[in-house]
């Protein structure tokens, strides 16, 4: 089944890698992926489609919550959530069925970015669905390519986003000797 | 992040510059860092020469992959961070396998690489290989530190991962620059990670509701796990279950988290278990599970696994729970919090409820008693030769539940694991979740440096020892005093039985020939070693091997045909085990 994830982390090297291992270490292929800063810089959102076995649409989530560079990541494939996709489609038709093509765009409310006597350039955003329509659509009319985002996802609900707090790095100790009473390495932070 | 701190390493109020490698040190000591186990390679170059006139200890090993099996050999006899060291490259690739058992067993232990400089990174370079994203699936997190001002966040970071919550490796990449520039150096004070979440008192009403669970269940049954050792819980587990008074079972890797010797312990359980832990887990009506994680050497063909139970499961890491089997009642938290306050919810229920499946209980451990009968878990021994359990019993009588037993993978293990009491935690040390071969051996040596005083069995199959045999130049360095015990069949045992078993007896590629002369062997290596193959021999050479001050290579020829029972067949219910060989069919 398709599962969209949305994903909270922080803006570092590497961060990509691990959630997307999460899901390749399972021979998952992932549909769409887009990533970029949040207001706060330091800060990405993600949002992942991933065509998964249901049984482990929870797992995948927990695995990727327990990433350390992962603030937070939800599962919004049941919504509440806004999804929406760009499309850039250009539409090769030799000249012909100009006033179609336009009229057709405008339904969808697409921009024209670009036009040649071979056909247009055209932006649309909007619900995968009504993007796979619009697709279709203009093919009747002559050769189409597309490149799509893929889905980016807003929950409609706001999740409590539950962050640890600094924690002191315990102060340099004498040097315990082998085999010497050993003490708990850190003060646990709670985050529950 | 950082800010001037009070240093025992005479820094002053005011840092100072000093170069990465250095700087490194400095952490490292921080850190409390005794020792560090690895082999030293071009990247690493200006660490080594830090080290020439640094307090810290190095181990020099003689393959990378020992370092990490020794860093982790160290971890987990003492519960501290082991610390190993590789160069790049290849070094680093050497390491992995050693990463990815640390993983499996959550092992607290740092890796430390070098990585080629930071211009020629992605450029092919001489001994280049991208450590950061080969390790990245084999640790709980790495780091790539490609500026200096990154390498003291980089190395505290490391260790309060490692140690911290679920235990786990971690792998710090340095550019072989960051090494040689210079910085200002102040401690680092705090650790912010605001995306590592660390779960550990467990929900109160959760614990209640457990509490009043155990109550009323009339066969309850403590599944106990690594958990427990690696949380330091096992006086807090001992004083539950006697409280509750149920049966219970530790798994490979909890094994010593209850006094083999307490009444309650039955045995391991799962594919090599007791016909007791296997009956009593297919029949119990609630399983207690505390740091486990169902794993499959446990549970068997899952859709049959304790068909009756409901499951209280206590974990630290959420995304253990319900991954195997539903839990009815989760708790995240660490058993070393979640423990005490369940003992004292179902100590306070008590007076209103001991009575209540009092008969029951009576009943359940008198059926649990009957099964221990009935199959007995004990070592054959014959008079004409020396079988394998024989000689695991022997090293059973000298340990006397108190020495640390380091294994290898196989049918040693598995039988160490029966027939061996353990009743401390961390004394037996052994690759459960990976099954690495080559581990037993570097892995009492990490644990001999963590405990010099402590008597330590490096207890290897003639297959995994040749797979590390170059760490007796390391135990020689060293004078480590290590009982290595080869129970030499002259084959790969385990490879054998399934091969025996479940592929009608086509044997393939599991004679070992060409066994080395181990007096000829140790003795290059300037430590004593014998051969054994007479069973009147046995407990003489073996009490002569723990008499000797120093290293002893002890190779036993035990009999070639024995295999481990019981035992599960793969994807089997584990009430369906197979006790016994095949009996010859009387004329």
């Amino acid at each position: 089944m398709q599962q969209i994830i949305s994903l909270l982390m922080e803006n570092k090297p590497g961060a990509l890698m691990r959630v997307t291992g999460v899901l390749t270490q399972r021979g998952y292929n992932i549909e769409s992926l887009t990533v970029a800063h949040t207001v706060d810089p330091t800060l990405s959102r993600m949002t992942i489609t991933v065509d998964v076995d249901a049984g482990v649409r929870a797992q995948v989530i927990k695995q990727m919550n327990r990433l350390i560079n992962v603030l937070q990541a939800t599962d919004v494939t049941d919504g509440p959530a806004a999804n929406r996709e760009l499309v850039l489609l250009r539409v090769r038709s030799g000249g012909l069925h100009r006033t179609a093509i336009l009229d057709q765009a405008k339904k969808f409310h697409a921009r024209v970015l670009d036009s040649t006597s071979e056909g247009f350039l055209l932006e649309a955003t909007g619900d995968p669905k009504q993007l796979d329509q619009l697709v279709a659509i203009m093919s009747d009319y002559g050769r189409v390519e597309a490149t799509r985002s893929g889905i980016v996802s807003m929950s409609l609900e706001r999740k409590k986003l539950r962050l640890s707090a600094p924690v002191a790095r315990r102060p340099a100790q004498t040097v315990a000797r082998p085999g010497a009473e050993m003490s708990a390495p850190y003060e646990m932070q709670e985050t529950e | 992040m950082t800010s001037a701190g009070s240093s025992q390493f005479n820094l002053g109020s005011q840092s100072k510059r000093l170069p990465g490698a250095k700087i490194l040190l400095e952490c490292l000591a921080h850190e409390d860092v005794e020792c560090v186990f690895g082999y030293p390679g071009g990247a690493t170059l200006p660490l080594y020469d830090a080290l020439y006139d640094h307090s810290i200890r190095h181990i020099l090993v003689r393959h990378e992959q020992n370092a990490a099996f020794a860093a982790q050999g160290y971890a987990r006899a003492t519960g501290r961070v082991g610390v190993c060291c590789a160069t790049s490259g290849p070094g680093a690739t050497n390491l992995v396998t050693g990463l990815v058992d640390a993983m499996m067993d959550s092992i607290p232990i740092v890796a430390v690489t070098g990585q080629v400089p930071t211009k020629l990174i992605g450029s092919d370079a001489f001994q280049e290989a991208d450590t950061f994203g080969i390790t990245r699936s084999a640790t709980k997190h790495n780091f790539l530190v490609k500026h200096v001002n990154q390498l003291p966040q980089a190395i505290h970071e490391a260790f309060y991962i490692a140690a911290s919550g679920r235990p786990g490796p971690v792998l710090v990449d340095v550019a072989k620059d960051v090494f040689l520039e210079e910085a200002h150096y102040t401690p680092v004070t705090e650790i912010h990670l605001p995306g590592y979440k660390v779960f550990s008192s467990g929900h109160a009403g959760q614990v209640k509701r457990a509490a009043q669970m155990i109550w009323d269940a009339e066969r309850p049954f403590v599944y106990a796990g690594g958990g427990i050792i690696a949380a330091n819980a096992s006086e807090e587990l001992r004083a539950f279950v006697e409280l509750i008074d149920a049966p219970a079972v530790c798994t490979l890797m909890g094994l010593g988290a209850l006094p083999a010797e307490h009444p309650n312990f039955i045995s391991l359980p799962g594919m090599h278990g007791s016909y007791a832990a296997n009956m009593g887990m297919s029949h119990t009506d609630l399983i207690i599970a505390l740091g486990v994680r169902f794993d499959d050497r446990v549970t068997g063909r899952l859709s049959s696994f304790a068909p009756h139970a409901k499951v209280i499961h206590v974990d630290i890491d959420p995304a253990e729970i319900g991954k195997n089997r539903r839990a009815d009642l989760p708790i995240v938290g660490d058993v070393k919090h979640v423990l005490p306050k369940l003992t004292a919810d179902v100590r306070h229920l008590a007076p209103a409820m001991k009575a209540h499946r009092a008969e029951a209980r009576n009943a359940w451990w008198k059926q649990i008693r009957e099964w221990k009968r009935e199959h007995p878990l004990e070592p054959q021994i014959s008079e004409t030769e020396i079988k394998p359990q024989h000689l695991v019993a022997e090293i059973d009588r000298l340990s006397r539940g108190r020495a640390i037993v380091s294994s290898d993978v196989g049918q040693h293990q598995m039988w160490a694991a029966q027939f061996i009491r353990f009743n401390e935690p961390r004394l037996w040390i052994n690759s459960g979740g990976l099954g690495s071969m080559g581990f037993g051996l570097p892995a009492a040596i990490g644990a001999q440096f963590a405990c010099p005083e402590k008597l330590v069995f490096a207890l290897v199959g003639d297959g995994g020892f040749q797979m590390s045999i170059p760490e007796l130049a390391t135990i020689a360095n060293h004078a480590l005093p290590i009982k290595i015990i080869v129970m030499n069949n002259g084959c790969l045992g385990m490879v054998r039985q399934w091969q025996q078993l479940f592929y009608k007896n086509r044997l393939c590629q599991v004679e070992l020939n060409s066994f080395p002369d181990v007096e000829k062997l140790a003795g290059a290596y300037g430590f004593k070693g014998r051969t054994v193959e007479a069973v009147e021999e046995l407990n003489r050479v073996m009490e002569e091997a723990v008499a000797e001050p120093g290293p002893y290579l002890l190779n036993v020829k035990v009999s070639c045909h024995e295999n481990v029972y019981p035992m599960v067949p793969a994807g089997g219910a584990i009430n369906e085990m197979v006790l016994g060989p095949p009996q010859p069919v009387e004329a």
